[in-house]
């Protein structure tokens, strides 16, 4: 039998036909009253309505808290995610990670159902954690919440005490927990709760001597890809650094014929030892403001934010590394810093001038709008759902920093379909999303660069870093080559006959 | 810093024996804060002298999200410097309030509200441990010591005991312990050693009694306590004594609840309930 892709299933004629039947069925609009009403979208007039609206979001460009939380606790190593509510959620968090690292993504849940929802989610919690001990022997349990158990007010911290009063999990193990309701932040704040849950509980009492490593919390970066780079990086400094949460192995292990439930992970030995590191270097600020508050005033060491995304910020970085290890920059990075420059002169002819929409989380963004800038390019509309007051008081500032940030919006807690009103009434060159702003390359036929999380519709993507000087040559070249396929497609059936680009 | 959540049933004079505890404190140079965590937020009224307009939920509903609230619009400062903030809530019979409470702490919590020159911050809670909402200001790194507000009617003692049951269980998983309860008067028959009588099977203390003056009730009248509107009044020196004894109060236990019987079978010792045999003959 041959099993057709729903692509060629639903041309075929009794499809089709079906389809019309059910358009009569159903009394649709005629395809001109459609057509009519599609092209009033495009609009001044309904861009205004658009964004009068209070109570719908359309395609926002976040994900929840647990989420996050999940992401971070696969960063320790022999670590069970742990999920206290209902199984869909965790079943959710799991699959829209799967789905981006194209690897399977591990977490048990209490199961929470309506009796739980009534009588609170204790029992759950201990059953949960004595069966999940027994059957996967994890060294760690990083517990997080969904919206069900943060309504009914589930205290956590009781719970665990509680079960490890009962003797149903070892007294000495490590079962760091984060309150993270769906409802309220997203998957970065998330990420930040269960960073500080897990990071307070490994180091409780271990402040010793100091081991002169440089800490580093990437923050929610779903790149595989900059967990190795930036590991190449300080190998090439000869800075000894721990990861704390390091999913690369996670979510990108070799395939070798044997699965293994926990596959990577920051040793939490070596997690546990990051109090006594020289300092801590985060590489988002958003997801990581509460862990980074946390460690400054509990660790006492020497902290940094700097998101290594463009030249500057890579500078920047390397700076902040200097500051604190005191190690010198090897000319092997200065080359790396020179080839990316050689790179974005090459290209800039293309992107030089370039309107650019873009959407995302807050640093990423941030990033973003400051290597398009150093391209020369005017990032334009920038969107992002889950961006504060001060971010974006921060990309603002960012933006008046340079003549190219003059045309730049930052539109925070706004959606897609925000974005798509932007776009048809006030045309941009370039977007940059993710996989759910191939719509809006549908409807309006921008061209997409895909950069940011999740990236469902391309593979590998999540493997090339975008931090570093090599990660910047990578966003430029996936930026400008997408320029070229687009002259290409727009020129075939011109005289140019230009092969050298 | 002492956090101190005060429980007890519906209209049992709670906010009002809080506020004027809180004055007391105050006047005795403490630096103090109030939490409301009721809906109706009326717990900061006679400290404030109106009925706080902007309570977290209710600034929350306005801007859509508690994120962009500031501290300094919910935190206000009122009659000797004590600071108050107010959970607010839904309209009544919609939403979760429990959730409210959850949402308000936290917010209170993460922006720094609770300045470390504080000396004590009381959580005045709406009713009963209703559901794990309720519960939050006992939870870990809060209130360690609870105070039930009770009185010599049967409801009320019942109430204090399901409260205890609460308290019971934070106590077996954390810290939380039951500082005592104040027995605030209805003039009851024989109230004064039922209480205590109440206190001593609950594995507690009767911190005090306060007798009932209509003194409370015109000061109220002019939202004020009566600490502020009569300074010199009897009733003003029953509750610098109450809060005297709150701050000198060691005696911290962790309770044990009455079954049902067993309350029903202390009312009757005492007289207040007729024992089933006696109802039948009548």
């Amino acid at each position: 039998m041959k099993i057709l892709d729903h692509n060629e299933l639903f041309q075929r004629p009794e499809y089709l036909e079906q389809f019309e039947n059910k358009r009569q069925f159903e009394g649709m609009a005629p395809p001109e009253k459609v057509r009519e009403i599609s092209e009033w979208t495009k609009t001044e007039e309904y861009k205004e309505l658009n964004f009068a609206r209070k109570n719908i979001k359309i395609n926002p460009v976040k994900a929840c808290q647990p989420l996050g939380a999940l992401l971070c606790s696969g960063g320790f190593q022999d670590t069970l995610p742990f999920v206290q509510g209902a199984q869909g959620c965790a079943a959710y968090f799991r699959s829209h990670l799967a789905r981006h690292f194209k690897e399977p993504s591990v977490a048990v849940s209490s199961s929470m159902t309506e009796d739980a929802a009534v009588f609170g989610g204790m029992n759950n919690m201990l059953e949960g954690l004595e069966n999940a001990y027994a059957l996967y022997t994890p060294k760690m349990m990083a517990v997080f919440t969904t919206c069900m158990a943060e309504v009914i007010g589930d205290d956590l911290n009781a719970y665990i005490r509680s079960a490890k009063g009962k003797g149903t999990i070892p007294e000495d193990l490590p079962v760091p927990f984060a309150h993270t309701p769906s409802f309220v932040g997203s998957h970065i704040t998330g990420y930040d709760n269960m960073m500080k849950g897990i990071l307070s509980t490994v180091t409780q009492g271990k402040k010793g001597e100091p081991n002169g490593k440089l800490n580093i919390i990437p923050g929610f970066d779903t790149y595989t890809g900059n967990y190795r780079e930036l590991k190449r990086l300080l190998d090439i400094m000869g800075v000894e650094h721990t990861t704390l949460g390091d999913i690369s192995e996670t979510y990108d292990s070799p395939t070798t014929g044997e699965y293994t439930i926990y596959p990577g992970g920051t040793p939490l030995a070596d997690a546990a030892d990051s109090v006594n590191g020289v300092g801590t270097i985060a590489l988002q600020r958003f997801s990581t403001a509460k862990t980074m508050q946390f460690i400054k005033t509990e660790w006492v060491h020497k902290t940094e934010t700097v998101t290594p995304i463009g030249i500057k910020n890579t500078d920047a970085f390397f700076e902040a590394v200097v500051k604190i290890t005191g190690k010198p920059i090897p000319k092997d990075i200065e080359d790396e810093r020179g080839r990316a420059v050689d790179v974005m002169v090459d290209s800039h002819p293309y992107v030089h001038g370039k309107r650019f929409a873009m959407t995302g989380d807050p640093d990423q963004l941030l990033g973003l709008i400051s290597i398009i800038m150093e391209l020369g390019g005017y990032p334009a509309h920038i969107v992002c759902t889950n961006g504060d007051k001060k971010f974006k008081a921060q990309a603002e500032e960012l933006l008046s920093q340079s003549p190219f940030g003059a045309q730049g919006q930052i539109y925070t807690n706004k959606d897609l379909w925000h974005m798509r009103s932007l776009m048809f009434t006030e045309p941009v060159d370039m977007l940059i999303g993710n996989s759910y702003a191939k719509f809006l390359w549908r409807d309006v036929g921008t061209p997409l660069v895909r950069i940011g999380f999740p990236l469902f519709d391309r593979h590998h993507l999540h493997r090339v870093p975008i931090i570093g000087y090599q990660g910047a040559i990578n966003i430029v070249t996936s930026i400008v080559n997408t320029v070229l396929d687009e002259l290409d497609r727009e020129t075939m059936h011109t005289a140019s006959f230009d092969v050298i680009r | 810093m002492r956090q101190i959540a005060i429980y007890g049933k519906g209209g049992i004079g709670k906010s009002t024996t809080t506020q004027n505890t809180v004055v007391a404190l105050a006047e005795a140079g403490y630096k103090c804060m109030i939490v409301g965590c009721d809906p109706k937020a009326d717990a900061t009224r006679l400290i404030l002298h109106a009925k706080a307009q902007t309570t977290v939920m209710d600034l929350a509903r306005e801007r859509g999200t508690v994120e962009d609230l500031e501290i300094d619009e919910v935190l206000l400062e009122g009659y000797k410097g004590i600071r108050c903030a107010e959970s607010g809530g839904p309209e009544p019979g919609v939403g979760c309030a429990g959730r409210g409470v959850i949402t308000a702490i936290n917010f209170l919590e993460e922006n720094g509200a609770y300045a470390d020159d504080q000396d004590y911050v009381f959580y005045d809670v709406l009713g009963d441990v209703v559901c794990g909402g309720f519960a939050m200001p006992i939870r870990e790194g809060k209130a360690k010591e609870i105070y039930i507000v009770t009185s010599g009617e049967m409801m009320a003692m019942y109430a204090a005991n399901n409260i205890s049951r609460g308290v019971l269980k934070y106590a077996q998983s954390g810290g939380v312990r039951l500082g005592g309860l104040i027995c605030n008067s209805r003039k009851t028959d024989k109230e004064y050693e039922l209480i205590s009588e109440l206190a001593r099977r609950l594995n507690t203390q009767m911190i005090h009694f306060v007798p009932r003056d209509n003194e409370v009730q015109r000061a109220e009248l002019r939202r004020m306590t009566v600490i502020e509107y009569s300074p010199d009044h009897a009733q003003a020196n029953e509750y610098r004594t109450l809060a005297r004894k709150m701050a000198e109060n060691t005696n911290m236990t962790i309770p044990t609840p009455l079954t049902m019987d067993e309350l029903e079978a202390l009312l009757m010792e005492f007289g207040i309930m007729e024992s089933e045999e006696e109802v039948a003959v009548v």
